[in-house]
């Protein structure tokens, strides 16, 4: 689960980890009003308009409405202008960026509204790291990635330079230990009251990972301020789903107006569902199962519409939920269910099948290949249906058989 | 003829609720040695099965079958009593880390962890817990582990296996049964079958299970299914070119999965560029491992890989 930067700020804020003072505004009257107390009490003229949306790139994103304007603007009018030239500007700018459209590398060209801003404090930045607390599969424990080299991504840093990825395991038992913090600190190239500073902010940064069960915390950048503090200018937090029932108060920052409409639905009904751009609606019974189909899809010559894992016991309620949510994409021309009974017997979601065929109609080809529990009296509730279903023997003859129905 | 589990593997239950009961039913039904349970507020009671013999299984059974299995408040107390090497947990999410730990603690060969949604950071501490014991764990997040004809733990179907010549192992459920019914179909069979899990922070790996593999005179290949995410499939690979002795087929799950978005499985995600299909199937054939290019083809790439496949 994904949460805008305000609210991972603040969940670092009250972790004793150093962030620049900031509002979170949804209006252009509060965008004007949260200047002045920020610049009276950092005394730094500068602020920062930032665009709140669950997607990287901002700074270089730009909006389809004002292609001049970036996702993250910062606003150095007060410094001559003093605080009202300052209101002045982060009003024109919050006016024209709330409600309008963002595209960065990571939105797609399609963009996100953006509806929430965080005007924030200027800080005197010195230098500028990166730091993020993830998962290594390979040793199967969180670890603490830092670098030199804050603001760029750290994929091509990993990739062109990986002797300047510093890195540490954090023991489950233990936490990060003080002396691979301090590691860090120094090969971070911090200085005078700066280490302290860094090793404090680094040590509860990981700490506060373990305690939330992030999925992944990056600090990008980490900064180090002209007076020796440490602290995040920007934070992107995500979370394990898995964990998500420990912490209510992290669920209670979901914001579904960036999440999709439909996959939100499908996982009320306990479907796992991702929207993509074809025209082949899928209906599987297992997530690798459900990736493969939408290979073979591919592989034939189609495109899959989606992703959609019914899991492994599935009910009628379910599989009509599904067809529900698949046939609403009007990009969806046909649709391809593709069950390997194990637990889930074949007759179960055949009947599951014609009932919601039967209930929500039919207007578009349907193939169906079943195998497994069951299958043969599965495949005799689809014959003696009397609906215009196609079967076929095995999952390269369903994708065939489906591109062949859409196109024809 | 099979690694891990054999006709003499005497197996205990951690969580005798309603999917433990459906499935353990299933397991005795298939021949599966099931000697006891552990559900700590169900202890001292008897959980009994009666029903018809699934002849899938194991050969040479009465039609049908009747089994008591004793409830146990701890693992401890459920091996000292039963004799048991091998658990299989069923336990809910929030508390099957722990189940893994305690089955670990009292000192079981091997624990078959099933239980799908398993926080991260429990199983970050349960492998860690597990480098000081000798357990070895399977899952979590699988549909088990199989040796058709001797022992089926977990919640695959029985009857789609069947005793044969092929190691097979995947981090998917559905995926492993299709793998699993096209080895049958094409009269390869199975030595054993292995789950490993869908999840980031698993026990067994494809490396683990590659060496049992290579190490069993009864397995004359193997095939690996894995998925996108990680890098698990690339280091098999690096293993297979350095150690592996035996034909390897293969298919990678997750071609068209766009990055960043996660494919249902906890640990099936594209992310910092890593864990990308191609990635994994460039390593894999480097390796020598003939790849399925859809997962129709499994059956067929195994029989490739073995230098068996007929000109059609």
């Amino acid at each position: 689960m994904k949460i805008h930067e305000f609210q991972a700020k603040e969940l670092m804020k009250v972790r004793g980890i150093p962030v620049p003072q900031g509002h979170e505004v949804t209006s252009v009257a509060d965008a004007i009003s949260a200047v002045a107390p920020l610049i009276e009490s950092t005394g730094n003229p500068v602020v920062v308009v930032k665009s709140q949306i669950h997607a990287g790139g901002r700074g270089k994103g730009r909006f389809k409405e004002y292609p001049d304007i970036a996702g993250v603007n910062v606003v150095t009018a007060g410094i001559s202008g003093g605080v009202e030239a300052a209101r002045t500007r982060v009003g024109e700018l919050a006016g024209k960026m709330l409600g309008s459209t963002l595209v960065t590398v990571q939105t797609g060209p399609v963009g996100k509204q953006v509806r929430r801003l965080y005007i924030e404090q200027g800080v005197d930045i010195d230098r500028e790291l990166y730091v993020s607390v993830l998962l290594d599969r390979a040793v199967s424990r969180n670890v603490v990635m830092a670098s030199t080299e804050g603001g760029t991504e750290i994929e091509q840093v990993a990739a062109e330079t990986p002797e300047k990825i510093l890195r540490a395991e954090i023991d489950p038992g233990l936490g990060l230990l003080d002396f691979q913090a301090r590691e860090i600190a120094y090969g971070l190239g911090l200085e005078g009251s700066a280490i302290k500073n860094g090793v404090r902010f680094i040590e509860a940064l990981a700490a506060a990972a373990v305690e939330l069960d992030t999925d992944l915390v990056e600090i990008n950048p980490l900064v180090v301020t002209k007076q020796g503090q440490v602290m995040a200018l920007d934070a992107k937090m995500s979370f394990e789903g898995n964990a998500l029932y420990r912490h209510p108060e992290v669920q209670d920052l979901r914001d579904l107006s960036e999440e999709d409409a439909a996959e939100i639905e499908a996982s009320g009904y306990g479907l796992s569902f991702i929207k993509l751009d074809g025209t082949i609606g899928c209906m599987v019974n297992g997530a690798g199962l459900a990736m493969a189909t939408m290979d073979i899809i591919k592989y034939v010559g189609g495109e899959p519409a989606n992703f959609l894992d019914v899991g492994g016991g599935a009910d009628k309620e379910q599989v009509a939920a599904a067809f529900k949510i698949i046939t609403r994409d009007p990009r969806v021309k046909g649709i391809f269910v593709n069950i390997f009974g194990g637990i889930m017997r074949c007759d179960t979601i055949a009947q599951g099948v014609v009932d919601a065929v039967s209930e929500v109609g039919l207007s578009m080809p349907l193939v169906v290949r079943l195998e497994g529990t069951n299958v043969d009296l599965g495949k005799r509730i689809l014959d003696e249906s009397g609906l215009n279903i196609l079967s076929a023997v095995d999952m390269k003859d369903g994708a065939q058989k489906i591109l062949e129905a859409t196109r024809s | 003829m099979s690694v891990l589990v054999d006709t003499d593997t005497r197996v205990i239950v951690q969580g005798m609720g309603k999917t433990g009961r459906f499935h353990t039913d299933k397991a005795i039904a298939y021949g599966t040695r099931m000697v006891g349970a552990v559900h700590p507020s169900r202890a001292g009671q008897t959980e009994v099965f009666d029903g018809e013999t699934d002849h899938s299984g194991v050969p040479g059974r009465p039609d049908a079958y009747h089994a008591e299995l004793p409830i146990f408040r701890t693992v401890s107390e459920a091996v000292a009593a039963t004799g048991a090497t091998v658990s299989v947990v069923y336990v809910p999410p929030p508390f099957a880390a722990d189940a893994i730990m305690e089955a670990a603690s009292a000192g079981l060969e091997l624990v078959v962890c099933i239980t799908e949604g398993i926080p991260v950071t429990d199983m970050v501490e349960a492998k860690s817990y597990l480098r000081t014991r000798s357990s070895r764990l399977v899952g979590p997040n699988c549909p088990g582990v199989i040796s058709p004809r001797q022992c089926k733990i977990g919640i695959m179907p029985g009857y789609i296996h069947e005793a044969g010549r092929i190691g097979v192992i995947s981090r998917s459920g559905t995926l492993t049964y299709e793998a699993v019914h096209q080895l049958t179909q094409v009269g390869l069979g199975q030595t054993t079958a292995i789950g490993i899990g869908g999840d980031p922070v698993n026990g067994t790996d494809f490396i683990d299970c590659l060496q049992m593999f290579n190490d069993d005179p009864a397995t004359e290949g193997v095939i690996m299914i894995g998925e996108i995410g990680g890098t698990a499939e690339e280091d098999a690979a690096a293993w297979i070119t350095a150690n592996m002795t035996k034909p390897v087929a293969g298919f990678i799950a997750g071609t068209t999965a766009p990055r960043g978005k996660r494919m249902g499985h906890a640990g099936a995600i594209i992310a910092g560029g890593k864990g990308t299909a191609a990635d994994k199937i460039d390593a894999l054939e480097a390796a020598g491992v003939v790849v399925a290019p859809t997962p129709t083809d499994m059956g067929a790439a195994m029989l490739e890989a073995l230098g068996e496949a007929t000109e059609d």
